[in-house]
């Protein structure tokens, strides 16, 4: 159950990957989609904490293009955005797959919808 | 009490027959949902919005099944892959993560509305190798560390554990504060053997809604309400007991009530030669020598 919503929050935490270590770029993904109810209120919330970049380029990735490249004023934010934003932050689950940090190369696992964050010894900071 | 940590790892305790096992029970369901709603309580979320939650320890998601209830969007890491296999089957609907909370956490600055935890920091007190990453107080201090990144300012986290000792609380409060939390621990029905719970209530800048940076209190009392604290047939078993004993519901074999209730009965039923009631009916009879 990865969402992209938590996605958007990981970074690499393995010993000494401090820097460009987010976002944790997805390899060999199978999707789901899975509908859900949407919560607006929430939604806003959440929306000044996410990493806008990141999270439209790892929608294209997964083959999602309805969002735009830059994040629009929270004011000018409409139903029918937010409808899109629900879909691809809490809808779009990847259920098998890896994750692997962009600086360091480390492979997180993802077996039916969990990815595994273990670190062996050496890498623990 | 028992003390599971003291068994095995958790990963490695909590395997497949046990995490059914744990979940299944009604008695664990029961506690595990009172200590789960007393956290949210410490963490005292403002009403009106919906929040983020990080449970840590989330196990087989007896814990989550209440923040889904109460609406929360929740995110729960494990260690144990047969307890959040458990979680899978029971559909929450929170994210899920195998990882070990004292290597610490990878998620960016401030992304979390508060965190709780239920019966799972007393597991980071065992040393599993010698290892210097896999000492107590190291492992501690990368677990708070990274959680204190994680949480928004201000915002709280509450997490409810088992110390053994006044020394571990002790060793946990000082490496949290150490980490920049503020806070400290609470303790529900200090003066009950069964009832008592540690909750170690930590604040991120201010704490979190309106209120100061005052500690919340401790629930008091001998423990809570009967029925309350017991689980699904505790409350049927003691009100058979409270029945048995003060005889009032139930006639006493052999008193008067008792005999004349039976005659009634066979008067009934049509028998013959039932004596009839008088004022000699169940009477004592004079000590003779």
């Amino acid at each position: 159950m990865v969402r992209l919503i938590t996605h958007n929050l990981l970074a690499c935490h393995a010993k000494g990957c401090t820097t460009n270590n987010f976002p944790l770029v997805f390899k060999d993904v199978q999707l789901e989609i899975r509908e859900s109810e949407m919560n607006p209120e929430f939604l806003r919330n959440f929306y000044p904490k996410l990493e806008w970049d990141a999270l439209v380029k790892t929608a294209e990735q997964l083959g999602d293009t309805s969002l735009p490249k830059t994040q629009p004023p929270i004011e000018s934010v409409d139903e029918e955005f937010l409808k899109a934003l629900h879909h691809v932050l809490l809808e779009i689950h990847v259920e098998e797959g890896a994750m692997t940090c962009p600086n360091c190369e480390h492979r997180y696992g993802i077996v039916s919808g969990i990815p595994n964050m273990l670190l062996a010894e050496h890498e623990v900071a | 009490m028992s003390r599971p940590e003291l068994v095995a790892p958790p990963e490695i305790y909590y395997g497949d027959s046990e995490a059914k096992k744990y979940t299944s029970n009604s008695r664990n369901q029961q506690i595990q949902s009172q200590m789960t709603h007393r956290a949210l309580e410490l963490l005292n979320l403002p009403p009106d919005q919906p929040a983020f939650l990080l449970d840590i320890g989330c196990g087989s998601g007896l814990s989550g099944e209440i923040l889904d209830e109460e609406g929360y969007e929740w995110v729960g890491v494990d260690i144990a892959p047969s307890m959040l296999e458990v979680a899978l089957e029971r559909e929450v609907e929170g994210d899920l993560f195998l990882q070990d909370i004292g290597q610490g956490f990878g998620f960016r600055p401030g992304v979390f509305d508060g965190a709780i935890s239920i019966s799972v920091i007393q597991w980071l007190l065992n040393a599993e190798s010698s290892h210097p990453t896999s000492s107590p107080p190291h492992r501690l201090t990368r677990f708070f560390t990274t959680l204190h990144s994680a949480l928004r300012s201000p915002s709280r986290a509450v997490l409810q554990f088992y110390p053994s000792s006044d020394d571990q609380i002790e060793l946990i409060t000082s490496i949290a504060q150490k980490a920049g939390f503020g806070g400290g621990v609470v303790v529900d029905y200090p003066n009950s053997k069964k009832a008592r719970k540690v909750f170690l209530c930590l604040f991120v800048g201010g704490g979190g809604g309106a209120q100061s940076r005052e500690l919340p209190k401790g629930l008091d009392g001998e423990g809570i309400e009967e029925g309350e604290a017991a689980a699904r047939f505790e409350k049927r078993r003691e009100r058979e007991r409270k029945r048995d004993k003060s005889g009032k519901r139930k006639a006493v074999k052999g008193g008067k009530d008792w005999i004349l209730k039976k005659k009634e009965l066979y008067r009934q039923r049509g028998k013959e030669d039932v004596p009839r009631d008088s004022k000699f009916t169940g009477r004592k009879r004079r000590i003779t020598f």
